[in-house]
């Protein structure tokens, strides 16, 4: 475990595009081919949703965007067609998911503050704990966790998939890399020259200066919870669903209702979809920095 | 930073002072509490319960199980659905993580080169990552539907007729690995990539100089460069590889039984975990447990071994 990777400076840059040359036709070709096949199937769920169920059965296929999309969603919002509240659904992931991305971002940039600027015995032999604890797939944990839930009383309540996750390893790893490399140790001592307790330097230092990657953090935590099927699938199940589950449980009907599950489906990714238009280069800047630790 | 200990001031200290201190020596113990109390919690403790509930024979809430030793694990290493299980689980792993990581260093080729509009071909790549398991399962679903999807389509224009992919098992496993290279190869190119960025130019210089091109460049300096890299996406795919779920759960087309297909053709092992546990009526959480802990040695084995593969060709590379 070393670093993560630091910025490249433009006089790097410079020098790596010189050593690889401008990039080839062939680059290019390859490239916008493989963005083709990345857009497509998202671009058919638009297809079929904007269908009725008379045109995803046509032969051959209809490629292109129809008129039926008002009505599709009108039959997936209204309760009585469907078998899911998908209402519902979508206030739930919304709730489930910010609670956790705010809760994971505080939490690790607390944790990841101590472990960067503060000395206490056993720092260096937790802080591995951490990164060790990332190798154990705690989903095999599910079934004890189910009773531990079902002691609770927190089966089908979202209490169930928001506590599980409000820290994660990853958050405190990515936070200490980037406290440790960016925030001066003088900012710290002259906080603490001022009178300051380390609560309020982490609230008066560090908060403000992890910014940018708290930005990061937390759309990739937002992702990745609103994302999040098995477990929501086996605590909360359809009475309560989020979006996920929502979405699969469309599928689950004896007649295969393509117009509407593909509906669903479109609807459950769209927001994800604004959110990488904008945000996209931070994205791609997160999973990067996080990759690279081995 | 002070250190709260070096030698006796002069000035008394205050009570502030003994605040200051109680705080420098404490309040970091406080900090990284919320991470471990939670892991312990919700990881640690199921994980371990784990173990205990899988040497009874408990059911949903029984509150009574009886200790039965080890006739849960006696019995899985007798159950013919749980070897099919591990079986099409390894498969599917197999054929969608060899070609996934092979395109994603591709990928990450094309990409590491001075390209123009950058951001937006990383974009490109990197989209389906966005795109969740459920969304991923269902699209894939109907475009390899027997009768009208377009996967079949496109076949027949090279003269293969209306393959019913659900029903064969390697023409499920098939299916299942592209829905699990497509959500995953641009994630791993991004991987690569940050990691090219990172070897130094001066030994491309060198091979330059020795008369390397860039396939030999690519093979002497990228991949050996790479090395630790690629350990740690083959590790990162076979953990997430030997839990697949989603993808054949909603390959079904009722998708309550998780019994991956009427022949449990692609019924991996944790599909298999949730049918003993959660589907259906059965609650069986003793046995359930106990697949979960096979799955967990599985998964430390095939980490073992993919990391002595490595070494072995690191060494024999050396």
């Amino acid at each position: 475990m070393s670093t993560v990777v630091q910025p490249v400076s433009p006089h790097r840059r410079r020098r790596i595009s010189r050593r690889l040359g401008a990039a080839g036709p062939l680059t290019y070709v390859g490239l916008a081919l493989v963005t083709i096949i990345s857009i497509f199937p998202l671009y058919w769920s638009l297809v079929v949703a904007s269908h009725d169920n008379s045109a995803v059965a046509a032969y051959p296929p209809v490629l292109t965007p129809g008129t039926e999309l008002w009505h599709n969603l009108t039959r997936l919002f209204d309760s009585g067609e469907v078998n899911v509240n998908f209402w519902t659904a979508l206030i739930n992931s919304a709730i489930v998911a910010s609670v956790v991305t705010l809760s994971v971002v505080f939490f690790s940039a607390l944790a990841g503050f101590a472990f960067a600027k503060l000395r206490f015995p056993g720092r260096n032999a937790l802080f591995l704990l951490v990164i060790g604890t990332m190798l154990v797939p705690v989903q095999l944990g599910v079934i004890p966790l189910y009773i531990e839930m079902v002691h609770l009383g927190w089966v089908n309540h979202l209490q169930a998939v928001i506590a599980p996750n409000l820290v994660t390893a990853f958050g405190v790893f990515l936070m200490r890399q980037y406290i440790a490399g960016s925030v001066p140790d003088e900012l710290i001592d002259a906080a603490h020259v001022d009178g300051c307790y380390t609560l309020g330097v982490f609230w008066h230092v560090i908060m403000p200066a992890v910014r940018p990657v708290a930005a990061v953090l937390g759309l990739l935590t937002f992702m990745t919870i609103w994302n999040d099927f098995f477990w929501p699938l086996i605590v909360l199940g359809p009475r309560n669903p989020t979006v996920q589950v929502a979405t699969s449980t469309l599928a689950s009907g004896y007649v295969e209702d393509y117009a509407l599950v593909l509906t669903g489906t479109f609807v459950s990714i769209l927001p994800l979809l604004i959110v990488f238009l904008f945000l996209g280069r931070q994205i791609i800047g997160g999973i990067m920095k996080g990759a690279v630790k081995g | 930073m002070q250190s709260p200990v070096t030698g006796a001031p002069v000035r008394r200290i205050g009570i502030r002072g003994r605040l200051h201190q109680l705080d420098e020596r404490w309040s970091p113990y406080f900090y990284i509490s919320p991470f471990f109390l939670l892991f312990i919690v919700f990881g640690l403790f199921p994980l371990g319960y784990t173990a205990w509930v899988s040497l009874t024979d408990r059911t949903l809430l029984d509150h009574s199980p009886n200790f039965i030793g080890l006739d849960n694990y006696t019995a899985l290493l007798h159950d013919s659905y749980f070897w099919n299980a591990v079986e099409n689980t390894l498969g599917i792993w197999v054929i969608s993580t060899i070609p996934q990581l092979l395109i994603a260093l591709g990928l990450a080729t094309l990409l590491n080169t001075g390209l123009r509009a950058r951001t937006f071909f990383r974009m490109g790549v990197v989209l389906p990552q966005v795109t969740s398991l459920v969304a991923v399962a269902l699209i894939f679903t109907q475009l390899f539907s027997r009768d009208y999807g377009l996967v079949n389509y496109m076949l027949h224009f090279v003269g293969i007729h209306a393959i019913d992919w659900e029903a064969g098992r390697l023409s499920s496993w098939i299916a299942l690995s592209v829905m699990v290279t497509w959500r995953w190869a641009g994630y791993n190119a991004l991987i690569y990539l940050a990691a090219m960025q990172g070897i130094p130019d001066e030994l491309y210089e060198a091979a330059a100089i020795d008369g390397a091109g860039r396939w030999k460049q690519f093979i002497h300096v990228t991949v050996p460069q790479l090395r630790n890299t690629i350990i740690f996406t083959v590790i990162i795919s076979t953990i997430g590889g030997l839990q697949l779920f989603t993808e054949p759960y909603l390959f079904e087309p009722l998708k309550a039984g998780a019994t991956g297909g009427s022949d449990r053709q692609y019924q991996t092992v944790v599909m298999y975990l949730y049918e003993k546990a959660f589907a259906g009526t059965q609650f069986k959480f003793g046995y359930a447990s106990a697949i979960g802990w096979a799955l967990f040695l599985l998964i430390a084995l095939i980490s073992l071994v993919n990391l002595l593969i490595v070494r072995r060709i690191r060494t024999a590379e050396a």
